[in-house]
């Protein structure tokens, strides 16, 4: 995680939980299939970024949110996925070009 | 699973229905408290998926409802109330695809209908009772 937001194009949003393995790459905008889908500990790549990604992110247990296309979240967004624990990244690239970064 | 617990443990949630911001609350509270008691991660990860899922249900199509979870020595069960409109077709509702999420839901990520497909997913048994006009209760149930 920590290794991740300090790469190339890469920024550090949130990252209250730096030691956080990746173990895989989900990439996806709705948040049921993200549920389904996205196995725990991936680093889960997507361009939304209103509140209720972080619960998602929280309870399908993914590594951390890669925010792609270089979006921000607002700082609300921000500040809860600190206090819960949810690592929140963003990503200057599109959401294939990140996952070939990220390389898993 | 939690060894030598002598009586069920039970959580209750009131669950807000006009608060997108604030969704999948008791979810959260929920796994924070699994996690407390020791439950393994599997578990933990498999009840909290089933159980927001549900909860976003209540707060998106049914305005809310009341959520209680019951941890004992076989099983987790989840079970979800609301009085909202019911579900007229359970077994459509159940499939993939199907969701009848208005747009400004969609905007937010909403609306794929695949909510109810991954309760039944990832829970070993689930009990939909739905009346129209009355409200929905759904019994889900993750086993050790
Ligand atoms: N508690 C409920 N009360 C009334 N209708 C419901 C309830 N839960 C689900 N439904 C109906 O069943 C449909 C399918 O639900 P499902 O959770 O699978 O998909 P969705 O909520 O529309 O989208 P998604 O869960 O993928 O974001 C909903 O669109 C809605 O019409
Ligand atoms: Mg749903």
């Amino acid at each position: 995680m920590n290794e991740l937001s300090a790469m190339q194009g890469f920024k550090p949003v949130a990252v209250p939980d730096g030691e956080r393995e990746i173990n895989g790459v989900y990439i996806g905008d709705l948040l049921s299939w993200v549920m389904g889908r996205a196995k725990a500990d991936d680093a889960w790549i997507t361009i939304m970024t209103n509140i209720n990604v972080v619960a998602v992110a929280s309870l399908a247990d993914t590594a951390c949110i890669v925010l792609a296309e270089g979006v921000n979240p607002d700082a609300s967004v921000v500040e809860t996925a600190n206090a819960k624990g949810v690592n929140i990244i963003s990503s200057e690239m599109p959401a294939y070009e990140t996952a070939k970064a990220i390389g898993i | 699973m939690v060894n030598e617990m002598a009586e069920p443990l039970i959580f209750h949630f009131d669950v807000d229905g006009d608060n997108f911001t604030s969704a999948g609350q008791a979810s959260v509270q929920v796994k924070k408290n699994l996690r407390q008691l020791g439950i393994d991660p599997e578990t933990i990860r498999r009840v909290s998926i089933a159980m927001y899922e549900g909860e976003i249900n209540m707060v998106i199509h049914a305005k809310g409802g009341e959520a209680d979870v019951i941890v004992s020595d076989e099983s987790i069960e989840i079970i979800l109330k609301d009085t909202g409109p019911g579900i007229a077709n359970i077994e459509q509702a159940m499939q993939e695809g199907f969701s009848t999420a208005p747009d400004n839901i969609r905007s937010l990520g909403f609306g794929a209908g695949m909510g109810l497909p991954n309760m039944k997913r990832y829970t070993d048994y689930m009990q939909i009772d739905s009346v129209v006009g009355e409200g929905t209760t759904i019994t889900m149930r993750v086993n050790f």
